[in-house]
């Protein structure tokens, strides 16, 4: 079972959808805080939900205001990064880059990237903790 | 943990050795963490506790603050992200500069370097990059270390970087973490160095190192304490062990005193020669929106936050200083204050409290801010200056500072001192003219009259954001090497410069530019330090007058004769007047007490007391070449330039030589 969670966030690690922050975490868990990397992962997309649905709306219709999306991509992409989530801070700086070129159907194209990275992170990363969680 | 004793408030953990053992420390370092994501705060906190660190966190900076105000001495070191939705990450960190004077770090995912520049002015003692890995962490109780050090100067052990590290081993890791791996310390050291060679009050240092020595807040009640001592004794009589009997040495030692003498000198000459400035400035940055980092509400409010960072105001001081500054016509008091102080006719170094009645005492004074320099016409010099500020504030901020600084000097020549450098009988002429000298006299030193004093005080906090390990910034080495450079560049510019009647400023002007590139710091602000909130701009000025005044007193004779030709009788006065001696009126104290950097402020004040006709003219004609410099380099300052003309008017010839 450990091999196998072992070998999961092995998986992770070569896809990139996680980078060397999440091991940065995984460092910081302890005996006394031995759910810790789960506790801010499950923290990360309860919180980043938030953030998703506004610029969501924000994307929704016009007029578009490109300096108010890119703080809060900003936000979003910030956050994602302390998980080391890769892909989906990739998908951000993509963004981000529509957003300084004013172009909204980048934009547009570029968050449906983010959702479908994020969205597949957190799959897959509730698959690894199950992982772990049985293997100990 | 509240240390506050009766007498001063202690934050440092090392003051209480009987509390935390050296061998824990950096251990249970109270670090105080703010981010609005609560990820990002769950993780740090995390590694700041593996750390060993005591930590609270808070997701908004209005809770944060609070927190910081209602406990000063319960933290010591803050983290900050730089966006945050409830309060801009730079605006907390102005005011833990300005309220609490505690370092800060900031941090952000954005790495761009204007960004991290802002960070830097405003005052943060170092920026990280998001994500955050643990051992950007582990070292930032070195960043506590450093402000304590900068704080009490002279308690360093200069003689020997090692007394740090004795110090060290029992606060500190091994030496080589005391020397904290960066050039920036030895900067730091140097200066400290300088700044402990030419004060007197060297010998009674104790040997406890600043490590030892809890940080000091100076209450506002202190602080009167301590002014109303200096005024008592008389700033020529203002020595730390005496000021220390009169206040009754409310557990402060003689080096606090002596640190904090140290400062306040600096912060008054500095508003001597700002608060001309700051008169026509805080009017003008009001009405002008230029936010060189946002913290433009006023050269008071900026250099206030820059003395507080630098642990040189009292906190509480600051505060009122801002708060008065930024309602405006308070910030005039102060300045007038310093007028009054500078001129040594009033010594009345009512540094926080003193202002407003120093204010209606000098009217005169006010006047002299608002004066027209020598040569101008007073609604002139007030539209001149209004546009200069506006147009140098599109400029390059710190220009835009320096240059609204040096545009002030101008006007602080008010057209009573015109009237003549009297001798030093005449008291209000002597105030007004003492200001200019002083005024001008710092700007032809360093060029940033306030700024050099501010510039000192800064550089404190200067040296701490040198030290910053992600910038890199060698700005707090430079204090003593920029001022020593800019001292004499800005003479030889002087001297080379085509003084027209009105160009006296390119040569100061170019000094801001050589120092600016020296350090990209954002040091063309001495004055304007306060905008950035923090000392880094001040860190090149504060060394920038290193040039002696005979050296000064040369170049300014010769720039004199350039210019007018009044020149010799001005160099005579001025040369004869040091050789008399007189030119340390305020003694030797004064002197040794200025930072490194301004013996020419020091002059400055001490002619004023003295013979304030020699120095009346070089500072004069400092401020005019400033000016023109500073014109000059406004190439967009049209307006300015046709204002100014100083083809029409020529400066010296005004002067009362």
């Amino acid at each position: 079972m450990q091999r196998q969670a072992a070998s999961m966030k092995r998986s992770l690690f070569n896809q990139e959808y996680l980078d060397e922050q999440f091991n940065e975490l995984e460092e910081l868990q302890d005996d006394a805080n031995p759910n810790f990397v789960e506790e801010v992962v499950n923290l990360f997309f309860t919180d980043s939900a938030r953030l998703i649905r506004n610029i969501e709306l924000a994307l929704a219709n016009g007029p578009y205001d490109f300096g108010r999306l890119d703080d809060m991509m900003h936000q979003f992409k910030g956050s994602s990064s302390s998980i080391g989530a890769k892909r989906v801070k990739r998908e951000c700086s993509q963004f981000q880059e529509y957003c300084n070129g004013r172009n909204i159907e980048g934009c547009k194209r570029a968050f449906q990237g983010v959702k479908q990275e994020y969205a597949t992170l957190k799959t897959k990363l509730d698959a690894y903790f199950q992982m772990a969680r049985e293997a100990s | 943990m509240n240390l506050g004793t009766a007498s001063s408030s202690v934050s440092w953990k090392s003051s209480n050795n009987d509390r935390v053992s050296d061998q824990q420390f950096p251990a249970c370092l109270r670090v105080l963490v703010v981010d609005d994501d609560p990820t990002c705060l769950r993780i740090l906190e995390k590694m700041l506790r593996n750390c060993h660190y005591e930590v609270t966190k808070s997701n908004r900076a209005e809770i944060a603050l609070s927190m910081l105000r209602e406990n000063r001495n319960g933290f010591d070191i803050v983290i900050s992200d730089v966006h945050m939705p409830d309060m801009d990450g730079f605006k907390l960190l102005e005011h833990v500069n300005l309220e609490m004077d505690l370092p800060v770090i900031m941090m952000s995912a954005d790495d761009s370097k204007d960004v991290v520049m802002k960070a830097v002015t405003h005052g943060a003692c170092d920026y990280l990059i998001k994500p955050v890995r643990i051992e950007a962490l582990k070292n930032i109780w070195q960043h506590v270390i450093r402000k304590k050090k900068h704080e009490f100067p002279k308690d360093r052990d200069f003689d020997q970087s090692t007394s740090v590290e004795d110090n060290g081993d029992r606060q500190q890791k091994p030496p080589e973490d005391v020397d904290y791996s960066s050039s920036a310390n030895e900067g730091n050291w140097k200066i400290s160095k300088r700044r402990k060679e030419e004060e007197d009050e060297n010998e009674e240092r104790d040997d406890s190192s600043t490590l030892k020595k809890p940080r000091v807040v100076w209450s506002v009640d202190h602080h009167q304490q301590f002014v109303q001592a200096v005024n008592q004794l008389g700033i020529d009589n203002a020595v730390p062990k005496k000021i220390l009997e009169l206040m009754n040495g409310p557990g402060l030692t003689r080096e606090n005193v002596a640190s904090h003498l140290q400062k306040y000198r600096l912060y008054l000459r500095r508003l001597s020669g700002v608060s001309q400035h700051q008169n026509g400035l805080n009017n003008s940055f009001m009405g002008h929106p230029v936010a060189t980092y946002g913290t433009m509400t006023s050269f008071n409010g900026l250099e206030l936050q820059a003395l507080a960072a630098t642990g040189q105001l009292p906190a509480q001081s600051l505060a009122t200083l801002q708060a008065a500054a930024l309602g405006q016509s308070a910030i005039s008091m102060p300045l007038v204050d310093q007028r009054n102080l500078f001129s040594f006719e009033n010594p009345k170094f009512r540094f926080p409290e003193g202002q407003q009645q120093q204010l209606n005492n000098s009217n005169k004074q006010i006047n002299l801010l608002h004066g027209i320099p020598t040569t101008m016409e007073p609604k002139q010099l007030a539209d001149l200056h209004q546009s200069f500020v506006a147009v140098n504030m599109q400029g390059c901020p710190r220009m835009q500072q320096s240059n609204a600084l040096l545009m002030h000097m101008p006007q602080q020549q008010p057209s009573n001192g015109q009237v003549s450098r009297p001798p030093l009988s005449m008291s209000q002429p002597l105030s007004s003219n003492g200001i200019r000298n002083s005024i001008v006299e710092t700007v032809r030193g360093p060029v940033y009259n306030p700024v050099s004093q501010a510039s000192s005080v800064v550089d404190f906090s200067l040296n701490q954001n040198a030290e910053l390990q992600n910038n890199g910034f060698p700005l707090v080495r430079s204090n003593s090497g920029m001022s020593t450079l800019t001292s004499k560049r800005l003479l030889q510019e002087e001297v080379n410069s085509d003084i027209k009647g009105s160009r006296g400023f390119p040569a100061g002007y170019d000094i801001f530019e050589e120092l600016h590139q020296q350090k990209s710091q954002e040091w063309g602000l001495p004055n304007v330090g306060s905008t950035f909130g923090a000392s880094t701009d001040h860190s090149s000025i504060p060394g920038t007058l290193n040039v002696s005044p005979s050296m000064l007193v040369q170049q300014v004779s010769s720039m004199k004769n350039r210019q007018n030709g009044n020149s010799l009788p001005i160099s005579k006065v001025f040369c004869s007047r040091e050789e008399s001696g007189s030119v340390n009126p305020m003694g030797g104290p004064q002197l040794n007490l200025l930072p490194s950097g301004n013996l020419l402020t020091v002059k400055a004040e001490q002619l004023p007391d003295t013979s304030y006709q020699s120095t009346f003219f070089p500072e004069q004609f400092g401020q005019d070449d400033l000016m023109s410099a500073l014109l000059k380099q406004q190439e967009s300052v049209g307006q300015v330039e046709s204002e100014f003309s100083f083809d029409g008017y020529s400066p010296l010839d005004n002067l009362p030589v």
